[in-house]
């Protein structure tokens, strides 16, 4: 094919514009969003989903910042944070919830392994933190009981 | 969305306030029928061409999600920039200058 000057400005602008989108979706560089382990019904499920062939064990390096006893269901302030070395991610389970995961944070090597968020809880139950560090899943849970569930109509 | 990001020493902390309804899908409007879900998925945050944070988010976070994280290296007077999607595929920038 013949590159006339036209052409050569038309491509030119084509390749300009792909740059410029990928540019734009840096997000794409970490896990998209995990609709298996949104959707899932059940904590394990959720928990199998997000993170497959990961066993947990429960850690004390986690610090898991919830009340005790929430009024209001449909603002829960949660905040987790940990000293573990080579944080990948850091997950939010609400075991009772009609899907238990909440939120997951991808990690990268720049970040402070500390989140802060606000839940719905449709009524007490556990909250389960799961902080993925080095290849091994850290848990921490702590009951969260709610007097006006967030779920509601 | 309000973004407020301040550096203490070599880390940066970035609390954020996104308006949205984080509509459930599990609600049921007067006549009875269920209410379609409407909330955001994703939360990303790039400094400087890198991706500091990434957040995954279902409809248990509550309306007008409120997120905290931090980062390290990042140093005041540079800008971070926010972009969340949602279910529908509506989404929103946001910048914010380090202070």
């Amino acid at each position: 094919m013949k590159l006339s000057r036209r052409n050569f400005f038309k491509y030119m602008g084509a390749g300009a514009g792909g740059l410029i989108a990928l540019a734009s979706v840096p997000r794409l560089a970490l896990a998209a969003w995990n609709e298996a382990a949104f959707t899932a019904d059940a904590l394990a499920a959720a928990i199998a989903a997000r993170y497959p062939g990961l066993s947990v064990e429960d850690s004390g390096a986690i610090k898991l910042k919830a009340p005790a006893i929430a009024e209001n269901g449909a603002v829960v302030p949660v905040s987790v944070s940990t000293n573990l070395p080579n944080v990948k991610s850091i997950s939010l389970f609400v075991e009772k919830n009609p899907s238990p995961l909440a939120a997951s944070f991808d990690l990268t090597a720049q970040s402070v392994a500390d989140i802060s968020v606000r839940l719905r809880m449709g009524e007490t139950s556990n909250l389960v933190a799961l902080v993925e560090a080095d290849g091994k899943l850290f848990r921490v849970q702590q009951e969260v009981k709610v007097t006006i569930g967030g779920c509601g109509g | 969305m309000k973004i407020k990001a301040s550096a203490k020493g070599d880390v940066v902390k970035v609390k954020m306030l996104i308006g949205h309804i984080m509509e459930t899908g599990r609600r049921k409007d007067a006549d009875g029928k269920l209410i379609p879900g409407h909330y955001i998925t994703e939360v990303t945050v790039v400094y400087k061409d890198a991706t500091v944070f990434h957040a995954q988010l279902g409809p248990a976070v509550s309306k007008d999600p409120y997120l905290a994280f931090a980062f390290k290296g990042g140093v005041a007077g540079e800008k971070i920039t926010v972009t969340w999607i949602d279910n529908k595929g509506e989404t929103e920038v946001g910048e914010s200058v380090i202070r």
